[in-house]
């Protein structure tokens, strides 16, 4: 059952990231991304994973998506004939993966059978959060907080 | 007695799974899945149907006509007509649109609706996807639809529909922020995220007959009616409908779908509007309990949907009386108003929860939310020149 369901979720999740390297309209390569987005969340719901995969949905379906497509609305026109194929992109991507590849197979924890685990509530979640790590919680907090400032400062129309 | 009326369904649903108890286990979950998903797509279709012939009801009612009374009983009959009619629709699409991303945009647009549905209880023992993070699966699904309307808007190649995809997604992406924000007191008292568990917090009765909703506490009420708010203006209704100003941009994102596309995007409309109320209900209302104690005869899906069917009301009633805002006046009310209220709901609810939950808090959480209330409605009136208007007039 589950392996099933980890074939269909892992070739539609490559066939999204496929589409979106390889579409030539720049809107449709947002939204197979947005297909991609969406498999990785059905892995963590796989993995028992529920409140990463909901925030996985909320966050990148919701938020990184939506601003992406404006990103590209707003910034580009006549995308169709913009790039030819691009060896440099080529190029990065096969070191990327040959890394990846090479930092896999030098990894000696695959064979190791996972320490058991308590079940991750959102409760466990959130009471970690409030306790262990309420420092880097409250630094991200100001760094979001200055980032909209600083959005608001930047579109802020100067009055005269 | 009245416990097997109340277990009714779910009595129908274990009658049914009878047949299959020789088949394989996967098998048995799967239909169990379909019959919840049937339930709720059959009982929110009929809702929709019931539901789009009443809203012209009670409109020509308040603007003082007669509604559709041709077709059938009391024009009950309308909403056949209406999916006939659309049916039989052409279907156009332009001819520079981009075709696979104008035909996808209403099936993503009713799909997160339909979900949201799914993890909302609807009576004891009746939700039909009962999860751990189940107002966090509302909100996640919700946050798709914003995808679908870029969709519409951009695959329909069209200025207005453009323009209205912008209105709306700006909207949504500004209420989305009181709406959540709003339901955080909730989640803070209850200290769970599954709406199971908000419903059952809210049962019992203090003194004996006064409900434990949290609607009736001071910061409840505050966070339900900017819910409420923000929940209009997610399903983008009046007057908080202006993506689809027709006086200005058409239909807004709309403007170039016909017949039976057009009908889904009205579907997810009304969809939206009733996973918006039903969670509305879930979390302020008391869910499926009922009013008073001796009125717990009544089978607990008859409080759900009494109190849901309240609060279309009001959404109708909303509609009939109030004109539409103006675009900015819209985003500056969230920004400005909504999201320090929001912000004071928390803190009421915190006040409340430290004062054991007693009159003491009670108060508390009021006056904070009062005194915040007020200064917020004088500082927001400053700088204004709220001077008499002047008309000029051709003379």
């Amino acid at each position: 059952m589950s392996a099933a369901a980890f074939l269909i979720i892992s070739v539609l999740m490559l066939a999204g990231a496929l589409a979106a390297a390889c579409l030539r309209k720049l809107v449709h390569a947002a939204l197979c991304l947005v297909v991609a987005f969406v498999g990785l969340a059905g892995f963590f719901f796989l993995l028992g994973a529920e409140f990463v995969g909901l925030v996985q949905v909320f966050v990148y379906v919701g938020a990184v998506a939506v601003l992406i497509v404006f990103t590209i609305l707003l910034t580009r026109r006549e995308d169709e004939d913009a790039v030819g194929f691009n060896w440099g992109g080529v190029l990065v991507a096969i070191v990327v993966f040959a890394g990846l590849l090479w930092t896999i197979l030098n990894t000696a924890s695959l064979s190791v059978a996972a320490p058991a685990m308590e079940a991750l509530t959102v409760k466990r979640i959130g009471e970690v959060l409030m306790t262990s790590y309420v420092w880097p919680l409250q630094c991200v907090g100001l760094l979001l907080t200055a980032a909209l400032i600083g959005a608001l400062v930047l579109v802020m129309e100067e009055k005269q | 007695m009245s416990g097997s009326v109340d277990q009714i369904f779910l009595s129908l649903k274990q009658w049914l799974l009878s047949f299959l108890s020789n088949a394989p286990e996967w098998v048995q979950m799967a239909a169990s899945s379909l019959i919840n998903i049937a339930g709720v797509l059959g009982v929110f279709m009929t809702l929709f149907a019931l539901i789009s012939v009443l809203e012209r009801k009670i409109l020509g009612r308040i603007q003082n006509r007669y509604g559709p009374n041709r077709v059938g009983p009391f024009g009950l009959l309308q909403p056949l007509a209406d999916g006939i009619k659309l049916l039989i629709k052409e279907d156009i699409v332009p001819i520079r649109a981009d075709k696979v991303v104008h035909f996808l945009a209403p099936i993503l647009m009713a799909a997160p609706a339909i979900l949201a549905l799914g993890v909302i209880p609807y009576g004891r023992n009746m939700t039909a996807f009962s999860i751990d993070g189940g107002i966090l699966f509302f909100f996640a699904v919700g946050s798709a639809t914003e995808l679908a309307v870029f969709m519409a808007g951009w695959g329909s190649n069209n200025k207005f529909s453009m323009l209205g995809a912008m209105r709306a997604i700006a909207q949504m992406v500004s209420y989305e922020l009181p709406l959540i924000i709003t339901v955080l007191p909730v989640v803070m008292i209850v200290g769970s995220l599954s709406p199971d568990t908000i419903v059952d917090a809210q049962a019992g009765y203090a003194q004996g007959f006064i409900p434990r909703w949290f609607v009736l506490t001071p910061w409840g009420a505050a966070a339900f009616l900017l819910f409420f708010v923000s929940g209009l203006v997610e399903s983008n209704r009046t007057p908080f409908d202006v993506p689809e100003g027709e006086s200005e941009i058409v239909a807004g994102h709309m403007t170039e779908y016909s017949g039976f596309k057009y009908a889904i995007f009205f579907l997810a409309e009304y969809f939206g509007m009733f996973a918006v109320s039903g969670l509305a209900v879930t979390l302020f209302l008391g869910g499926w309990h009922a009013p008073l104690p001796w009125l717990e005869f009544v089978p607990s899906y008859v409080w759900f949907f009494t109190k849901l069917g309240a609060l279309l009301f009001v959404f109708v009633w909303i509609r009939g009386t109030l004109p539409r805002m103006r675009v900015d006046h819209v985003m500056n009310f969230a920004w400005k108003f909504m999201m320090p209220m929001a912000f004071t709901c928390i803190l009421a609810a915190a006040v409340w929860h430290y004062q054991a939950h007693g009159w003491a808090g009670w108060l508390w959480s009021l006056g904070i939310l009062l005194a915040v209330y007020l200064a917020l409605s004088r500082f927001l009136r400053t700088g204004k020149n709220l001077a008499a208007r002047t008309y000029r007039f051709a003379e």
